[in-house]
């Protein structure tokens, strides 16, 4: 099934007179989430990414636009009747009841023809809990369920009715590290059993990246850039998408062009077919190169090594940050006593960006 | 370690000190008057030892009529005033216009003096030379015939009690209610609306088990403040209960101690005791009632 979004927008109304006693919480947001796969909504808290997706589940009505979930028009339709599945960021699992009759929950409200006999319920609730290896737990209590556990009966319960869509909340949030790692390949995978759409929020981008199919970067509730993963990674339209995915993230520089030749500070790096301009110059960790006679020079100040890769941390004068992160193969020797460091650029790991409106100025570099 | 003890049983020293006075002296003192047959208070004498207090006082018709009025009471009233607290307590947090007016109507009559309401029901519900009370003017209204509710019938007497009783405990319990309720995640809500759930079965398999512990907290308070009930009915019937067939079983206490028949401090001990019995029975099954209902 898959889900349209046509010109959402949903203001709120707040008492803050200065912005005409509105806040603009989604502006037009248009997208086609593919039938079957995996989205996940991402940006800094307050963007409007769980708003969209309570427009989603209809416990927010939009203030303009229009929502379709295959060919229905489920805009104006009570949750209920659209056919969601969600997971809450706490799960919101009832305590005072066991981990079966929480999955039986959503079908026991079922009525009339659709009700399942008694068999029928226990089956699909059996069904559902095997889906997220749960069958072993039916008889607990939540709160006698570690965190990764109570989420899987979340899942389990928002998938019982079979929805259209399913919906997660901030479904890693609250849970420690290691597990995060782990749960996040578990919903990938009841995701490509069960091959429901699925539009998942998340302000942490790397859990972003490693599973979705497609990302939907947002700011202040405006959608900033949609695409796969690696795509809005390698190809950011502006400032805000290139700082916000990445870790470490982008260093930035204010750089300029002269006669050709990007500078930064005093040194030009690149080669580009611009006129003279101010720029703000963006380079991944991974796009520097060490090299003896590179373009670049910086202050090293320490080495970090992380097993696979070394981490250089250095500054420079343009930096806009008082220092710069560099990965390099661990394989490169670095001096760990030397003043200064000096690295070539990769051209495809260095963005330009109009300094006043952060959009990418799209440009060929070269080395 | 010696030493350690010491410091410990010094820090205890002011709780041990004023429980011991003020609670457990008094404790064992009523045990051994209500177990002294015949005490005069003046001349310090007994006749001996025995169970004649408990006797008498299990065989006083007054005495009888106060367990009866009681058992009303608590019978009436605790059901009744918890259910009505919950259902207004629902609508009040249903509701967002005037929320905070109604909460203080409701919350009024706590903070009002028991005996200024007893003048007010008096006004509602006695007949006098002049007018037969605001509440008979309606019953005649409607075509029915005047009710002494005051030196009346028993069943309209026992009928402003426990009107009474009720609307003045009400208000903790909507207090208490309305917090509870505003305490329940609205997440369970969110995730009830969205699989569906009708009203009645959200409230019923979600509200009511998530504000259980302090329903049950307010059903077993309530039951002990019902048997504890006497200045309830000196508000309304004056101090001579007896002669109005309204004792409590805490008047009767009163009054062997004070009242007109008083100077009888082993019968009011011995009711007294009975009436501990009673309370903690009752308490009892309370809370094994609540260990099988209620989600903590």
């Amino acid at each position: 099934m898959k889900v349209v979004l046509e010109n959402l927008t949903k203001r709120y109304q707040s008492g803050n007179k200065k912005n005409g006693g509105e806040v603009l919480a989604v502006r037009d947001f248009n997208y086609e989430i593919p039938d079957g796969k995996l989205v996940g909504l991402l940006g800094p808290s307050g963007c409007g990414k769980s708003t969209t997706l309570n427009l989603i589940c209809g416990l927010e009505n939009p203030t303009e636009g229009k929502i379709y979930f295959g060919e229905d028009d489920v805009t104006d339709l009570p949750p209920e009747n659209r056919g969601v599945g969600m997971v809450f960021q706490n799960y919101a699992l009832y305590p005072h009841l066991t981990v079966k009759q929480n999955i039986l929950f959503p079908l026991q409200n079922l009525k009339g023809k659709d009700r399942p006999t008694k068999e029928e319920m226990n089956e699909k609730a059996l069904e559902a809990a095997r889906l997220v290896q749960l069958e072993e737990l039916m008889d607990r209590k939540p709160k006698e369920l570690s965190g990764g556990q109570q989420q899987r009966v979340a899942i389990a319960r928002a998938l019982v009715k079979r929805p259209r869509v399913l919906l997660l909340d901030e479904p890693l949030s609250n849970l420690d590290a290691r597990l995060r790692l782990q749960t996040r390949e578990e919903i990938r995978r009841i995701q490509r059993e069960t091959g429901i759409t699925t539009v998942f929020v998340t302000h942490d981008q790397e859990e972003a990246m490693s599973i979705s199919d497609e990302i939907v970067v947002m700011q202040a509730g405006v959608v900033q850039q949609i695409g796969k993963p690696q795509t809005v990674y390698d190809d950011p339209k502006n400032l805000f998408v290139a700082k916000f995915l990445g870790t470490p993230s982008i260093n930035l520089f204010d750089g300029k062009i002269q006669s050709g030749k990007l500078m930064i500070g005093e040194e030009a790096v690149m080669d580009v077919a611009l006129s003279d301009r101010k720029v703000t110059v963006g380079i991944r960790p991974e796009g520097f190169v060490l090299f003896d006679g590179g373009a670049m020079s910086c202050k090293l100040l320490r080495v970090e090594v992380m097993g696979r890769d070394v981490s250089i941390v250095s500054s420079h004068p343009a930096c806009q940050a008082d220092q710069l992160r560099s990965i390099i193969l661990s394989e490169n020797k670095v001096d760990e006593e030397a003043e200064t460091v000096r690295f070539d650029l990769k051209p495809g790991k260095v963005f330009l960006f109009d300094i006043e409106s952060g959009d990418r100025i799209e440009v060929e570099a070269h080395a | 370690m010696r030493k350690k003890n010491l410091h410990g049983w010094l820090y205890l020293l002011p709780a041990i000190l004023f429980l011991g006075c003020f609670m457990v002296y008094p404790l064992v003192d009523v045990l051994i008057y209500s177990l002294e047959e015949g005490y005069n208070f003046a001349s310090q004498e007994m006749f001996g030892v025995g169970l004649y207090n408990y006797s008498y006082v299990l065989h006083d018709p007054y005495f009888l009529q106060a367990v009866k009025n009681t058992f009303i009471l608590v019978m009436i009233t605790v059901p009744l005033s918890t259910g009505i607290a919950l259902l207004i307590s629902v609508a009040l947090s249903s509701i967002k216009r005037l929320r905070h007016w109604f909460q203080t109507v409701y919350f009024l009559p706590y903070v009002t003096n028991t005996l200024a309401v007893g003048l007010v029901f008096m006004i509602l519900f006695k007949k006098t030379a002049y007018t037969d009370g605001l509440v008979n003017l309606m019953i005649n209204w409607f075509g029915g015939p005047s009710v002494d509710f005051i030196d009346g019938p028993y069943w309209a007497k026992m009928f402003v009690l426990c009107f009474y009783t009720i609307w003045v405990v009400m208000p903790f319990k909507i207090l208490i209610l309305t917090s509870a309720l505003a305490s329940v995640n609205p997440d369970y809500y969110k995730a009830a609306r969205i699989d569906g759930t009708p009203k009645w079965r959200t409230f019923t398999r979600i509200t009511l088990p998530m504000i259980s512990p302090m329903l049950f907290y307010l059903i077993i308070t309530g039951f002990i403040g019902a048997f504890k009930a006497y200045s309830d009915a000196v508000a309304l019937f004056g101090t001579n209960l007896n002669a109005a067939g309204m004792n409590t079983i805490v008047g009767y206490v009163y009054d062997m101690l004070y009242g007109d028949s008083g100077g009888y401090p082993s019968y009011a001990s011995a009711a007294a005791l009975i009436l501990f019995a009673i309370v903690f029975t009752i308490t009892c099954i309370n809370l094994l009632i609540s260990k099988k209902s209620v989600h903590h």
